[in-house]
């Protein structure tokens, strides 16, 4: 296989920092954050020739988006496959990059979930405003009143009961996640909760409590990824893309233990590609759609051991300022548990992963230290049904 | 089999590949499909073989209706009427003794009693003329 480590590289970055836009388009969010993401960069609309992007409410949405944005791109992918959809794209980005296809792609996502008033978690099969439901899988599942949180509610279950994982230890992701959101002025909900605060709060669907569950906002951003020639003269120390992986993880004709993710086959071909270990990650971005998310996602990538990951996440482990010599600071902006989760929120892994390596938030508490290589991984879709996973290493020169 | 007034709760869409299981449950009967050249169980319901890729060797054959929970949530929030006036309920995933896992809701007990693994056998709830949903309870209930 041709080697890709260090065949493209993130050169521009934006966040849309809205959590609410009712007047705004969810085009225009991603209109916006094209444009910054390029001066980010220091490149400019002639330079872009590939385009990015997902979408659950955007009809062929990389077809209208070039359309909104009046460009021409050589290249288009608008792979959906939920909040993990971003490291697809960086991934199929890499690819195409490294292929000579392209020079310069945009990945960009915006939703508009708060001020659309979409019960993303708890909305049943209403939740995607289909009419009716499909012949399979909807018509053997929405029957029974399945909703997002309860997808991932039943892996929680399963998980205490497996290996004795408790409502604390889950609490504690939503704590560091807190922790982190405190230090982001944009960050939704900022105000420190304890482990007590969330075990003793409204469940949703067992053992899942309200906190355990990811917040609902607008928002949207972009990133361009470039090949190493490009990088190289744009404006910011470029983020290289050392490592990528993708999978699709499902009930495999009702025989899968789904209690393994798609984190389990996607982290073995990003490591190998990176040429590096569990050990040399410096900071993750798990998607934390959930706390029981983060959890198995740091099982399936081989953080820890499977069913120990309930003792991995305890005891501030995943704190950017933890005392502990063998920490793991986790998404250091708050995550989608405090900071933003509109609909999908993969693309906001690339992004804070990004700040991180290049160091942009030095002296103070939110900057990790000496910060050299950096794991994505995005989850969409549910766990306890079918979903995908993607996994990006990135690391600096 | 039990009769629900006013139904308002999501119905499946029925096509040929999964006909007969639908068929079955207005019967009373849970059907599901076993390859003929692979021997695997299946579910849900498809007109090829998902293990060896067979298009014409899948078998509908009756199963025993009983299993186990793998796992299960009580749901105290869903906006989906139908549902939202039934929490809390057990949404579950029931492995069969066939060995093919599927969703389900566990009924006719109190929600906090569901246990993983406690055994169910299946139930069925008439929705309308051409629909009945399968449910699962507690073995001897
Ligand atoms: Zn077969």
């Amino acid at each position: 296989m041709v080697d890709l480590k260090h065949g493209a590289a993130i050169v521009g970055i934006h966040e849309h920092v809205t959590r609410y836009a009712p007047d705004k388009s969810e085009l225009q969010i991603q209109g916006e954050s094209v444009i910054k993401a390029l001066a980010d960069a220091g490149l400019s609309k002639q330079d872009v020739d590939g385009l990015f992007t997902a979408s659950s409410s955007i009809r062929n949405s990389g077809m209208n988006l070039a359309d909104y944005l009046n460009m021409y791109p050589k290249y288009v992918d608008n792979t959906t496959v939920g909040g993990g959809s971003f490291e697809f794209h960086l991934s199929h980005a890499l690819t195409a990059i490294a292929a000579g296809r392209i020079d310069v792609a945009v990945i960009t996502y915006s939703s508009l979930a708060r001020s659309g008033g979409v019960s993303v978690g708890t909305g049943g099969v209403g939740r995607y405003g289909h009419p009716r439901l499909d012949p399979s899988p909807d018509s053997f599942e929405e029957l029974y009143g399945l909703t997002t949180v309860g997808l991932y509610a039943m892996i929680a279950q399963r998980h205490m009961h497996l290996y004795g994982t408790t409502s604390e230890q889950l609490a504690e992701v939503a704590v560091a996640m807190r922790k982190h959101a405190s230090m982001n002025p944009e960050a939704l909900f900022r105000d420190p909760v304890t482990v007590e605060d969330i075990v003793n709060s409204r469940m949703i669907s067992s053992p899942l409590h309200l906190p355990d569950c990811c917040v609902i906002t607008d928002g949207g951003g972009a990133v361009v990824v470039a090949s190493p020639e490009v990088a190289r003269s744009c404006r910011h120390t470029p983020v290289w893309v050392l490592g990528v992986g993708e999978a699709i993880a499902h009930q495999g004709a009702g025989k899968r233990d789904l209690m393994y993710i798609a984190a389990k086959q996607s982290h073995e071909p990003a490591f190998a590609m990176a040429g590096v270990t569990q050990k040399d990650i410096d900071m993750a971005m798990i998607y934390d759609s959930f706390t029981i998310t983060v959890v198995e996602t740091l099982e399936d990538l081989g953080f820890c051991e499977k069913g120990e990951g309930g003792q991995f996440v305890s005891g501030g482990r995943l704190q950017v300022d933890s005392e502990m010599s063998d920490k793991l600071p986790i998404n250091t902006d708050g995550g989608g548990l405090s900071s933003n989760h509109p609909g999908m929120r993969g693309i906001f892994l690339l992004l804070e992963a990004t700040r991180q390596l290049r160091h942009q938030f030095k002296d103070t508490p939110r900057q990790v230290e000496n910060c050299q290589v950096a794991l994505c991984h995005g989850t969409g879709g549910s766990l306890g049904a079918r979903h995908s996973g993607g996994t990006a290493i990135l690391g600096r020169d | 089999m039990t009769t629900r007034q006013e139904w308002n709760k999501p119905l499946p869409t029925v096509v040929g590949e999964t006909r007969p299981y639908w068929e079955s449950c207005r019967r009373g009967e849970l059907l599901i499909q076993r390859c003929e050249k692979c021997g695997e169980y299946q579910f849900y319901p498809r007109g090829i073989c998902a293990n060896c890729w067979s298009d014409d060797s899948i078998r509908w054959v009756q199963a025993s209706g009983k299993g186990t929970v793998w796992t299960y949530t009580v749901t105290y929030q869903n906006r989906t009427p139908g549902f939202a006036e039934d929490v809390p309920y057990v949404l579950a995933v029931v492995e069969l003794e066939e060995g093919v896992k599927m969703f389900t809701n566990i009924v006719d007990c109190n929600p906090r009693e569901v246990t993983i693994g406690m055994p169910v056998e299946v139930t069925f709830v008439r929705a309308n003329d051409q629909i009945t949903v399968p449910y699962f309870r507690p073995v001897g209930e």
